[in-house]
């Protein structure tokens, strides 16, 4: 990895009085695999579609590959895009769709059929060449969109929303397979989705956006183990909230935390910046567990209730009431053999890992 | 069941005129009346045998090429604007351009006859025919390009950029194949309205009558009216026909974007 391969600064954009991106500040490396993730209307898709050059920034400065993107138009971007439809042209067939993008790089007739059937192999679709575009499954157009844009070898490939359209498995699988090609061909991928899921799966890194804004960059465990606001602790899988007062000490902070006691906390556990007074402390729920009859206690406990059960098959949740702790705190367990299960009103010991907690300024 | 009676007896009230006019069309009587006479193709012979007639014809078929032609040009304008862009008084905009589809044609008619001899001043024409043609032929060709347009999806054009293409080949190598069935449609379909359309013409020809114009004269005369019958008959067919084309490629492009049917005109 070298240099950025893109670089936003200072990036607005409005549509009237709607302020859809703002002040966009963002360095993406070579090589690597990108995700904008959020809410529908965060205005990922907007930042893409900005990259891509189908919308102009209204304000700040886009970088490519080094060049100013300012007033250039998508067709003259070293940039390629595969659409939420896939936007396969349906008068043509598959390996017409693939070398679409090669008409103006006036290579020979051999040598076009060869570049397409390179593409094809690469997303697996040999042989699908002379198949109508209306003929093919949803995952195969999704592969007809890929090999169309990675023929032109772009130096950076823009994925919007690509796997929504698909069903679970099929989802799965293409998850597997793009983070794979991309490894393969080395080009930076830009993803948008909202599924955060996904988004830990493939990416080097990830941006959270909310309403236009980037909340946190950073790699998946890091955006993790270590979100930086309550909001993106909120949308990246699951967060117990608990308020509580805090106040320096040493090293890190000495927190008062409602039902689950004092904790001590380091400085690595408070991502969003130290802070002391009225605060929040959150944890995963897989990082506290319930404690059984002879099981060795790591780490603090407290006693409480389960007021609901979940049975997944390879985990169960369960809501546990905390005393001082308005909502229930919910946690998980994975199903091993003799494990007993948990009715409701149950009573039941909690454990976790100080480690595992995580300070929030508000 | 009901229900088809009264269908069945809808289509024979709709058809029946029409079957009477090939019945007295080979009919080798000058009378338009029961019982037949023997069969004959004397009063074909005598329509190839007007040149008034070829007159009017040509005069007609020129006024409806031009027709489907600026009809649909103006209808890709619009109807590419209506899918693509949001403008203000949109709605209201493109309900004003179809309204000629519900107006009394006697109604525009008249309304032309006023603005273009009293306001404007202009000689009647074959050209002020193929405007007023034009304008009541709009509103179909932008129907039915609505459609075309609409059902396109607006990523395509978006690809097409993106792979390289400036707007103006997008338009060339993907816009204009995907519509081209709706275009094909629009200007049959204009053809069609245009050629057949008499009450405008009527007021609005010059020296040179349109067919239907010309068909209208011949009525005055009594003897002429089985070669009416015998025009009539072509005309019929050839209305079939062009529909016929017109719905055939209106599926197929729907095929091609690989769309169900909704409607149409067949």
């Amino acid at each position: 990895m070298s240099g950025p391969i893109i670089s936003l600064s200072g990036v607005q954009k409005y549509y009237g009085d709607y302020h859809a991106l703002r002040d966009i500040e963002l360095d993406i490396a070579e090589g690597e695999f990108f995700s904008l993730l959020g809410p529908s209307g965060c205005g990922k898709t907007t930042l893409l579609r900005t990259i891509a050059g189908f919308e102009d920034a209204s304000d700040g400065a886009l970088m490519l590959g080094g060049r100013d993107m300012k007033g250039v138009p998508p067709n003259k971007r070293p940039t390629n895009m595969v659409f939420q439809s896939y936007a396969i042209f349906p008068h043509l067939n598959v390996s017409e769709n693939v070398a679409f993008g090669l008409r103006k790089h006036g290579l020979s007739a051999a040598h076009k059929d060869a570049k397409v059937a390179e593409a094809l192999a690469m997303v697996g679709l040999e042989g699908y060449g002379s198949r109508a575009a209306h003929a093919l499954s949803g995952g195969q157009r999704q592969r007809v969109a890929l090999a169309r844009a990675l023929v032109l070898q772009p130096k950076v490939l823009l994925l919007d929303e690509p796997l929504s359209a698909l069903d679970k498995k099929m989802r799965e699988q293409m998850q597997g397979e793009l983070r794979r090609l991309q490894r393969q061909v080395g080009i930076t991928f830009i993803l948008v989705t909202h599924d955060q899921e996904e988004a830990l799966i493939m990416s080097d890194r990830i941006a959270v956006m909310f309403e236009g804004r980037i909340a946190q960059v950073a790699a998946p465990q890091t955006l993790y183990r270590r979100p930086e606001t309550r909001q993106v602790a909120d949308f990246i899988g699951v967060m117990n909230f608990m308020p509580a007062t805090a106040q320096m000490a040493a090293e890190g902070v000495e927190a008062e935390i409602a039902g689950l006691g004092k904790a001590s906390l380091a400085p690595d556990q408070c991502p969003g910046g130290v802070a002391t007074g009225e605060v929040h402390v959150g944890i995963r729920p897989e990082m506290i567990s319930l404690v059984f009859e002879g099981e060795e206690v790591k780490g603090a406990t407290a006693e409480t209730t389960v007021v609901e059960q979940y049975y997944y098959g390879d985990m169960t949740y369960y809501d546990v009431a905390l005393d001082g702790v308005e909502k229930p705190i919910t946690l998980s367990m994975k199903n091993i053999v003799g494990r007993p299960d948990l009715e409701r009103g149950a009573p039941a010991r909690i454990a976790w890992d100080p480690r595992a907690l995580v300070l929030f300024s508000a | 069941m009901s229900l088809r009676v009264y269908a069945i007896a809808y289509l024979i009230f709709l058809y029946l005129p029409i079957f009477l006019l090939p019945l007295f069309a080979f009919n080798d009587s000058a009378i338009i009346a029961f019982p037949l006479d023997s069969f004959t193709f004397r009063w074909f012979y005598e329509l190839w045998e007007t040149p008034a007639l070829h007159a009017a014809v040509q005069n007609s078929i020129f006024i409806a090429v031009l027709t489907a032609i600026f009809s649909t040009l103006l209808g890709i304008c619009a109807a590419r604007a209506a899918a693509k862009y949001e403008f203000p008084l949109k709605r209201p905009i493109m309900g004003l351009i179809m309204v000629p589809l519900v107006l009394p044609e006697i109604i525009v008619g008249v309304s032309l006859l006023v603005v273009v001899v009293q306001l404007l001043e202009w000689q009647l024409s074959t050209w002020t025919v193929v405007g007023a043609h034009v304008l009541i032929c709009t509103p179909f060709s932008i129907a039915i390009l609505n459609g075309a347009f609409q059902n396109m999806d607006t990523s395509l054009e978006e690809a097409a950029q993106d792979l390289g293409e400036t707007p103006f080949s997008t338009f060339r190598l993907v816009t204009l194949p995907l519509v081209m069935p709706g275009i094909i449609s629009s200007l049959l379909i204009s053809f069609t309205i245009s050629l057949d359309e008499f009450i405008i013409a009527f007021f609005l020809t010059g020296a040179d009558p349109t067919m239907p114009v010309y068909i209208w004269g011949l009525l005055r005369f009594p003897q002429k009216l089985p070669a009416v019958m015998a025009l009539g008959t072509i005309l019929v067919l050839l209305s079939i026909l062009l529909l016929t084309i017109a719905e055939y490629y209106r599926r197929r492009g729907l095929a091609r974007a690989g769309l169900k049917d909704k409607g149409g005109f067949l």
